[in-house]
């Protein structure tokens, strides 16, 4: 709540500068082969002004998979996540350097286009923030903006059922989607982001905010996703890394004030089971964070 | 793996897919065109302002002179009117208000910021003081009119300076009031607490340390309001400002004649030295006004940036 | 008295705190707090016995069905239906409201959107000196600028007294007034939505005009309104640059007189006060006082509704 209160900065004119940037390229269309993506990342520190908030993350991000990222709070993860479909410079005096590859194109690239680039790595964000609009319009509204040429209702029940909110909400479409539930308003925000078919999904906390039955429903997706999408997860809830995720990241701070930085990244059966360092035992054990 | 055939399914293709056709180049240039509207729309004001600025200092710029300053208007000789018992009741007006809305509305919104406990009664009282400030100014004018210079007569001396000042009081209020409380709900919780627990009553924490630290925020608010109320020429016409006198205010129960009504007098006759009479009354009012504004603003900046 | 060891404590004695002088103190104060905050609610009822009662004895002698249905105002000839003075009202201000909603919702957009914050901290203040200029000096540049403006240039037929340079004047007036309510609309709207339609892939205009706008729709309802009840309660533009003839249907050329601009017509000549003319401000005033606090609830209303979503 409070970060919507301090609004006053939120202006979001790097958006804007990057978008002239990308203009010239006109169309901004990649090249597709119909496979979902992985994602390269080499190198990539994140800025607030002059403070270095992560420190050069190098990651591969497996296609159709779901790799987690934990990690005690504030070293970093939901920076780095954000970094990862350009979100991060939306927040002013905020940047990223580094490159991140998105099948073969950078997305740091001076010629890729932050617009494109978010249609194409979704994300759902810690508290579910549905538009104010019908929850039908919720899902069909990036599509459209997108310009979706399919069949518009097919695309939103596909998308409904997919984040397995169809049945709930089959019969009052043209209703608000605020009238939703916590729950079902982040299923809300996840089918909105699949309307769009993006290639990669980025969530960050998505459940933090929930209640345990809405946590399980969103996890029981989650399964579902990964057989088409990649899926990048943040979490504090070790169980749901160790349930959920094929691979995983644990981000970590050593001193007061350094940046954040990717201390181990495995698959996740080893991570939890018998992890490199000393660090990433403590914290997956619980013994801080 | 399941993936071959999930993947024919999903039938997408990137963002160049057959399936998502914007053209980016319509959706800038919608959005290149939709930039340039926003700023030349929030510029339109300013340009209005500025042109008002340069035409009224031109054509006032023939009366101008300290001496327009210091003289008594007149119908004979126009030529060496001025504004001077203009400004007089203006000044009087000015402090008379200040010294009435001030202790009210500051006394008002500790009551409803600190005080009050009954809910209910708090937000009748609320959504009347937002109701009081939608109310048209003129209207205010008939009400100091039936109360000021007609009930109270004896007290106020009917159309004195002082029925002025307590008409023009009653209209700013409302927005002293919801200024002041803005300021007051600012101040944290903390603050009073810490107060009470040395053994402060409620007014000691109150006298000592929350108006002290709301006064800047209200300061501006209050600034504002008042240069609003010397601006404002309707609801004095009404409860009777003098259009003309021979002698400066000298007491609250003189008469008086106020820069607006006076600039509104010159304003409604024909010969164009009072036109130009009129246009040099405007330049010093609104150097007055903008001196004020400018100063509140200042404060507010100052303030904000400390807090 | 037996001598105390050193410490930290001064002793009873060292404690002169009249606690009952002090609890009168607080209650007398309390009571004056009391007051200052009641004082709003006799001004409203002030406001309503002096304009009703002066109002029922103007309809003692003109009946209220020719005051609300007749279209002919002439007081000096005994005319008294108020729909000439409510059409120059209402004319005036719809001209006013097209140039305000689009200009002052646009500003709203720049300014929590666009605007670069050095350019904010500019732009802010100077719409709010737009907002304290002294409304007689709107009227002396409607009357003597933009009404030679429009002669010389579009509508050569223009009467010196017309509907349409006022109402300009008075739509800049309330551009603050729009544009300011607007913005603390759109500024309540969360962060987090902004994202979730940048995240979809949604340019900075998409974002702006179809998820910022809709969602601060009721703020932005509130704001319209309390423009129109700013245009309708305002009185020294359309006094001197409208003109002081009640003019049922004229054109926006041609002048008209405002529901404010007949009472300060009247309060400005010498009328005895028993007269009708005289009551008849009072019914007038009644009339606006009417339509501005609809107004002004419906527009209360409309910000809270954002303010409880959010």
């Amino acid at each position: 709540m409070e970060t919507e209160k301090t609004g006053r900065e939120r202006k979001v004119s790097e958006v804007s500068r990057d978008q002239r940037d990308a203009r010239k390229k006109g169309d901004g269309a990649a090249p597709g082969d119909g496979l979902t993506l992985g994602m390269k990342i080499q190198d990539l520190s994140a800025f607030y002004g002059s403070f270095k908030a992560v420190t050069d993350v190098s990651i591969d991000i497996q296609a159709n998979k779901v790799t987690a990222l934990i990690g005690p709070s504030g070293c970093g993860k939901s920076t780095f996540i954000r970094c990862l479909n350009r979100m991060h410079e939306v927040i002013p005096g905020a940047r990223a350097e580094g490159h991140v590859m998105l099948g073969e194109q950078d997305i740091y690239a001076k010629t890729s286009d932050p617009v494109v680039i978010r249609r194409r790595v979704g994300m759902v964000f810690q508290k579910p923030n549905p538009f104010s609009k019908s929850i039908y319009e919720n899902v069909a509204w990036g599509a459209r903006i997108n310009g979706y040429r399919g069949d518009m209702d097919e695309l939103v029940e596909r998308s409904l059922k997919h984040a397995a909110l169809w049945e709930e909400v089959k019969d009052r479409l043209k209703e608000s989607g605020h009238g939703l539930s916590g729950g079902q308003q982040q299923r809300l925000c996840i089918a909105r982001t699949l309307a769009v078919e993006p290639e990669v999904i980025l969530m960050d906390e998505p459940a933090s905010a929930l209640d345990p039955v809405s946590t399980q429903k969103i996890e029981d997706t989650m399964d579902q996703l990964k057989q088409d999408y990649t899926v990048v997860i943040v979490t504090h809830n070790m169980q749901q890394a160790a349930r959920i995720s094929d691979y995983t990241g644990f981000f970590y701070i050593e001193n007061m004030g350094d940046p954040g930085q990717l201390w181990e990244f495995d698959e996740t059966e080893k991570m939890f089971s018998n992890p490199e360092r000393k660090e990433t035992e403590d914290y997956v054990t619980g013994r801080f964070g | 793996m399941a993936q071959g055939s999930t993947k024919v399914e999903r039938q997408t293709g990137g963002a160049g897919g057959p399936d998502f056709k914007a053209s980016m180049a319509t959706r800038y240039g919608l959005d290149r065109a939709f930039t340039v509207l926003v700023t030349v729309a929030s510029l339109v004001g300013i340009a209005v302002l500025a042109v008002l600025l340069v035409d009224v200092i031109r054509d006032g710029s023939t009366m101008l002179s300290l001496e327009f300053l210091a003289s008594f208007p007149s119908q004979i000789f126009p030529e060496n009117g001025g504004i001077y018992p203009a400004l007089i009741g203006s000044v009087w007006l000015l402090g008379l208000t200040a010294l009435i809305s001030v202790p009210l509305g500051l006394g008002a919104a500790v009551y409803l910021e600190e005080y009050a406990e009954d809910k209910r009664i708090n937000r009748i009282i609320e959504i009347n003081i937002s109701n009081l400030a939608g109310v048209p100014s003129v209207i205010y004018g008939l009400l100091g009119l039936g109360i000021f210079v007609q009930l109270l007569a004896p007290v106020t001396g009917g159309g004195s300076v002082l029925t002025g000042a307590l008409t023009l009081s009653l209209l700013i209020l409302p927005v002293i009031i919801v200024a002041t409380r803005e300021a007051l709900r600012a101040i944290p919780g903390a603050i009073r607490e810490g107060g009470y627990a040395l053994g402060a009553t409620k007014w000691e924490v109150i006298w000592s340390h929350l108006l002290p630290m709301a006064l800047p925020g209200a300061l501006t608010g209050i600034i504002l309001a008042l240069s609003r109320a010397i601006g404002e020429a309707a609801p004095i016409l009404v409860v009777g400002v003098s259009l003309y006198q021979t002698y400066a205010t000298a007491g609250p129960f003189d008469g008086y004649m106020a820069l607006p009504t006076q600039i509104y007098d010159w304003i409604s006759r024909p010969q164009q030295i009072f036109q130009d009479s009129a246009a040099a009354g405007i330049v010093v009012a609104m150097a007055v006004l903008l001196l004020a504004n400018s100063f509140a603003i200042w404060l507010r900046n100052r303030y904000q940036q400390r807090s | 008295m037996a001598i105390r060891a050193e410490g930290t404590r001064s002793g009873t004695d060292a404690w002169k705190r009249n606690s009952r002088a002090r609890e009168a103190r607080e209650r007398v104060i309390k009571v004056f707090l009391t007051a200052c905050a009641y004082l709003s609610i006799f001004t409203t009822f002030g406001i309503v016995i002096v304009l009703f009662e002066e109002t029922l004895r103007f309809f003692l002698e003109v009946s209220v069905v020719e005051f609300l249905t007749s279209t002919r105002w002439a007081p000096t000839q005994g005319d008294f239906g108020v729909l000439p003075l409510v059409y120059g009202t209402l004319v005036a201000t719809i001209i006013a409201i097209a140039v305000a909603l689009p200009i002052g919702l646009l500003t709203a957009i720049y300014l929590s959107e666009y605007a670069p914050s050095g350019l904010r901290q500019w732009l802010k203040p100077a719409l709010e000196i737009l907002a304290g200029v002294p409304t007689v000096v709107y009227g002396y540049f409607a009357l003597t600028f933009i009404t030679p403006l429009f002669r010389d240039s579009v509508f050569p037929g223009i009467e010196s007294f017309n509907a349409i340079s006022a109402g300009l004047i008075m739509g800049v007036m309330i551009i603050p007034t729009v544009a300011s309510v607007s913005e603390d609309a759109i500024f309540a709207v969360p962060r987090s939505l902004r994202e979730g339609a940048y995240a979809l892939g949604a340019t900075k205009r998409e974002t702006a005009t179809k998820v910022v706008l809709p969602a601060a729709l009721s703020g932005i309802v509130a704001a319209v309104i309390l423009g129109i009840s700013r245009a309708i309660g305002e009185t020294m533009i359309v006094t001197i640059a409208m003109g002081a003839q009640a003019n049922w249907f004229g054109s926006p050329l041609e002048g008209m007189q405002a529901m404010t601009a007949y009472i300060v017509q009247v309060v400005g000549g010498e009328t005895p006060r028993e007269s009708v003319t005289y009551k008849s401000i009072f019914a007038v005033g009644s009339a606006l006082f009417l339509m501005t606090l609809v107004l002004n609830l419906v527009s209360y209303w409309f910000v809270r509704r954002y303010r409880e979503t959010y």
